[in-house]
């Protein structure tokens, strides 16, 4: 039988095809759950964003979140964009 | 205290059962006072792999609904001395299982037993989600397979977030991966995924792999759990694999494809 493992060789065994098909359906699974944890973000931001208008008039779009993933570590990084000088002395005049 | 074990695995017919009863009893042979619990109300099995079902009067459910104490449901096996079995309902439905009912039933067994194994229904719903709640170690039963694999998957998912040792941020449950029904011919051919594969798939360490075994049958047949069939080899890989959970090192067996010699295949060796 030999013989035939010349054709077979051309294509992959089908476990290294279920493998590969496992992976990547795993890794999406693992990702929309990591995922789940944050379902807080939107509201988060809407909050922040409420609470810093009693201070400085901002923009809809000044507050900015986002989560960075480095192995086990997540990092939170708020950017807040406060607006340029110029219109912050208008709006105090 | 005791320990909880859940053993689960989201898709059915993969040997949850099987695995709950050999478990169980392997811990009760090796001296441990051990109960195995049937969390699938209305489709119970588990007293039929551990040949008690003619004794079965009173089940869980009766227990957590105050028709029936523990001790009057609480079946001693006959072959292996420190086991008992709590059956499930056969009549009622999995809302039965209330949280309040079952921590109330398990913290009752934990003053008396070492052990305590969940043995979870098929899917996700709430009888799995109950066996599962306050486990402190779970057998993920898998076979070496795309649907059992994922499934699987899913359940780590649930074990990592909906658990009591979840929410309350303590130390998480302990995984083990067990594969069952496992041909090391078929991976030696590349037709099944190896223990490697699904180890790496699901990234949990492998507690033990039972090989495909006509054994296994048999011994459903005559309700009598594979590993008391020590001379097996499914009966042999699962007594390792409780050794292995009681902190023995044994390496793993029947997982190397033995190449057939020419005499043995001529002569059905």
């Amino acid at each position: 039988m030999g013989w035939l493992n010349i054709f077979r060789s051309n294509s992959k065994s089908s476990a290294s095809v279920a493998k590969e098909r496992l992976q990547v359906i795993v890794a999406h699974q693992r990702g929309s759950r990591a995922g789940a944890d944050l379902e807080y973000l939107p509201s988060l931001q809407r909050d922040l964003l409420e609470v810093i208008r009693r201070y400085v008039k901002v923009n809809d779009d000044a507050v900015k979140l986002e989560v960075e993933r480095d192995g086990d570590m997540e990092v939170l990084e708020l950017n807040i964009t406060l607006p340029d000088r110029s219109s912050r002395a208008q709006h105090a005049s | 205290m005791a320990r909880i074990i859940v053993v689960t695995s989201g898709k059915g017919g993969v040997g949850k059962t099987t695995t709950s009863a050999s478990f169980a009893s392997g811990l009760a042979l090796k001296g441990h006072k051990t109960v195995v619990i049937d969390f699938d109300v209305g489709l119970r099995n588990l007293d039929l792999i551990m040949g008690c079902e003619r004794r079965v009067v009173f089940d869980f459910v009766n227990v957590i609904n105050g028709e029936a104490n523990l001790r009057q449901a609480l079946i001693k096996d006959k072959r292996v001395e420190n086991l008992s079995i709590l059956a499930a309902s056969q009549t009622r439905d999995k809302e039965a299982l209330t949280e309040e009912g079952v921590k109330r039933v398990l913290d009752e067994l934990a003053a008396d037993y070492d052990y305590i194994v969940c043995d979870s229904p098929a899917g996700i719903e709430r009888g799995a989600l109950m066996a599962m709640r306050f486990a402190d170690d779970a057998l993920i039963v898998t076979n070496p397979e795309v649907s059992s694999v994922r499934d699987s998957d899913r359940v780590l998912g649930i074990l990592a977030s909906r658990t009591r040792r979840a929410e309350s941020g303590e130390e998480p449950v302990r995984e083990h991966l067990v594969v069952t029904r496992y041909a090391p011919g078929r991976v030696h051919q590349g037709e099944m995924l190896s223990l490697e594969d699904v180890a790496e798939i699901l990234a949990i360490p492998l507690l033990g792999a039972v090989p495909e075994s006509e054994t296994v049958l048999q011994s459903s047949n005559a309700g009598v759990p594979v590993v008391l069939e020590r001379d097996s080899e499914a009966g042999a890989a699962y007594a390792d694999m409780v050794g292995r959970y009681l902190g023995e090192e044994l390496p793993h067996r029947f997982i190397d494809y033995q190449k057939k010699g020419f005499f043995s295949r001529l002569f059905g060796g």
